[in-house]
């Protein structure tokens, strides 16, 4: 059973703001019944057109996805439009006391729709997109064919999330979950995203202190290593780290692999691109 | 709040009666079996007459009977040993709806370079013989079939794939744990070489199971170091849950006739009203042969999480097959290789009778269960264009 917050069972089984409103300014739709969850957000502005005075929502979805939209029709009432559009994935779930991990694609779906249906009012171009529907142009490259989901929204959802492993994009935005098929593509949008952000702090003059040294290659082995490992069915377990040679062994099918010299040159290769260009590795049995 | 406990092929209650009989094995009578002495002594006469009475459950041999740990370690057993049996056979089949416990094992073998065919089933979850036939050859060294689909409760004609698979040459698994207890095997008159059940499902506790292994069926243990169960699982006996697991299978024989009968029947008005107070609903499996203690229902437009949190909140404990439960985010990989449609398969729910089911139990799902679909249908946006047409 899934540990949800006493607030999230709250919002399910007592969801505010259920149904529609006829005369919306705005109205924001994302996911299909193909997806296995979706959310329509209608919006209702006042005379002015500037605060929303009033917001409701129809979902098919977990308990969770009702919940989040519940807590997003609560969270929208009396803003802005702009101030609406400030808030994040990371802030529906924290009104409702936090989500499971596994569960956190329901916030961002709720965000989603609210950047829908905002764009739409604005008559703006929408947001980049995953949950692509029928009237929703969408920017970018499909990455995720099961759940429709765009390069650049899975950029967004990383970054701004600060999500670092493939399996972390699946909870947040449900790509990759289905088939697979996409996740050797979602890898690359990390290393994307991290990337661009190793830029912005390689300004410093890039001196790597021992200790700073060993967390990277400690990161790039778990979170760029083990999982392409793991889809082979392989691991492995890092046994030491002497200066910059680093000691590893081979698990599961890695273990007594025919070829897992060239699983070490992978390593190594990967070491010496994410951490430091010195880096050797080496097999050792342990 | 009474619990309403349909979930059944998810695991059962412990019979009072199987409890009392292991009671005794752990702060009296804690002999090893192996003991020479009069007091490890006693413990094996009642793990012998435990295995007697599992045998007779299953129509075969005392000594075909091998005691595990769960029904998985029996799959994964049977697998390993056809392998090493036949170690120049690269091929193995399958099919595409297998608990997870023999379809990860097949899944990882084809990562290590083996040939792993997974057949495929009809929109009914129903096997293709003739396929099995065509795709069976010198190079399979193990076909694993299951008796019943947990989810579905559907039935395989696993004697007539057993007798295909006989006559190529390769060794036959069924994994038989939704299957034993709720209808009647009989080893003696099969051809099935490996049979795997387990005790949580039929009212004895969790952490014991059985492989049944052919006599002159060739076998390779995957637990060495001992010389238990005739050298084919070493490792001390769980004497108590063996002897429970005996207990059980004893009472299983007697409740048979309860489980056609009075099971069946409930099961049959759970789906009859239901189909009659739900609109838009489809039973999956409900073409073919089924399990009589298992309803796996379809209702178009909801998602089975929320159907299951709502049906907790009246007591109410049955299991979905849709995606959000597990944490997977795909529907189950059963009611996809069945075709299921996606409007049906995200709110599919499935519901496991047992003996212990009582007619108030069925009444209560019939109250509760359409007052929480007409409630989540009006919340979803599907639900309401379907409502207003």
């Amino acid at each position: 059973m899934w540990d949800y917050t006493d607030k999230v069972k709250e919002h399910f089984l007592n969801p505010r703001n259920v149904g529609e409103i006829t005369d919306a300014d705005a109205v924001g739709e994302v996911g299909s019944l193909a997806c296995g969850d979706a959310l329509k957000l209608f919006i209702k502005l006042d005379e002015n057109k500037e605060r929303i005075v009033d917001a409701k929502f129809q979902t098919f979805g977990c308990g969770s996805a009702i919940a989040s939209s519940s807590a997003l029709t609560e969270m929208v009432k009396g803003k802005t439009l702009d101030e609406a559009l400030e808030i994040t994935n990371q802030q529906i779930a924290d009104f409702l006391g936090g989500l499971p991990e596994e569960k956190m694609h329901c916030s961002v779906m709720g965000q989603e729709a609210l950047e829908a249906a905002i764009a739409k009012y604005r008559g703006v171009e929408a947001p980049a997109h995953g949950h692509g529907h029928d009237h929703v142009e969408t920017e970018g490259e499909l990455v995720c064919k099961c759940f429709g989901l765009t390069d650049v929204f899975l950029k967004k959802v990383i970054a701004s999330n600060k999500l670092t492993t493939a399996e972390q994009v699946t909870h947040f935005t449900k790509a990759g979950g289905a088939c697979g098929g996409c996740i050797p593509k979602i890898k690359d949008l990390i290393a994307e995203v991290l990337g661009e952000e190793k830029k912005v702090t390689a300004e410093k003059p890039a001196k790597l202190t021992n200790l700073r040294k060993m967390q990277l290659i400690q990161e790039t082995l778990e979170n760029e290593v083990r999982p392409q490992l793991w889809a082979d069915g392989g691991d492995l377990e890092l046994i030491d780290i002497d200066g910059s040679n680093v000691q590893v062994a081979f698990r599961k099918a890695c273990a007594g692999c025919a070829s897992s010299g060239y699983t070490a040159k992978f390593v190594e290769q990967k070491l010496r691109e994410l951490v430091s260009p010195d880096i050797t590795v080496q097999e050792v049995q342990g | 709040m009474r619990e309403i406990y349909l979930d059944n092929n998810a695991t059962t209650k412990v019979d009072e009666r199987v409890f009392e009989e292991m009671r005794p094995y752990f702060c009296e009578l804690y002999g090893n079996p192996s003991s020479m002495h009069f007091f490890g002594g006693q413990v094996q006469k009642k793990v012998d007459e435990a295995r007697a009475r599992v045998a007779s459950l299953l129509g075969a041999l005392p000594d075909e009977i091998v005691f595990t740990a769960c029904g998985t370690e029996s799959d994964n057993a049977a697998i390993r040993s056809a392998l090493e049996v036949f170690p120049e056979r690269r091929h193995v089949i399958t099919s595409r709806v297998e608990h997870p416990a023999v379809l990860t094992q097949c899944r990882n073998l084809s990562k290590r370079g083996y040939r792993v065919t997974e057949l495929n089933v009809d929109g009914n979850g129903q096997l293709d013989l003739a396929e099995l036939e065509r795709l069976v050859d010198e190079d399979t060294a193990i076909v694993s079939l299951m008796y019943a689909n947990n989810e579905t409760g559907v039935i395989f004609p696993i004697e007539e794939a057993a007798k295909i698979v006989k006559k190529k040459g390769a060794l036959f698994h069924t994994d038989a744990v939704q299957a034993v207890g709720k209808i009647p095997l009989n080893m003696a008159e099969s051809a099935i070489d490996m049979l795997s059940l387990s005790g949580h499902k039929l009212h004895a506790p969790k952490g014991v199971g059985v492989l049944f292994v052919r006599r002159g069926t060739p076998f390779r243990p995957m637990l060495v170091g001992g010389h238990q169960e005739r050298g084919r699982r070493a490792g001390t006996e769980n004497t108590a849950s063996i002897i429970a697991m005996g207990k059980a299978c004893q009472l299983a024989e007697q409740y048979m006739a309860d489980e056609a009968g009075r099971v069946r029947e409930m099961r049959d008005r759970l789906e009859r009203e239901l189909t009659a107070l739900i609109p838009n609903t489809r039973i999956n499996g409900g073409g073919t042969e089924r399990l009589p203690n298992t309803l796996s229902i379809a209702m178009e437009f909801v998602e089975g999480e929320g159907i299951l949190l709502l049906l907790s909140e009246k007591g109410i404990c049955a299991s979905s097959g849709s995606a959000c439960t597990s944490g997977s985010l795909e529907p189950s990989h059963v009611l996809r290789a069945m075709g299921v449609p996606f409007t049906c398969a995200h709110g599919s729910i499935r519901f496991s009778l047992s003996r212990f089911t009582t007619d108030d139990d069925i009444n209560a799902v019939i109250t509760e269960l359409p007052p929480i679909i007409s409630r989540l249908r009006a919340m979803s946006p599907f639900g309401r264009e379907f409502l207003n047409k």
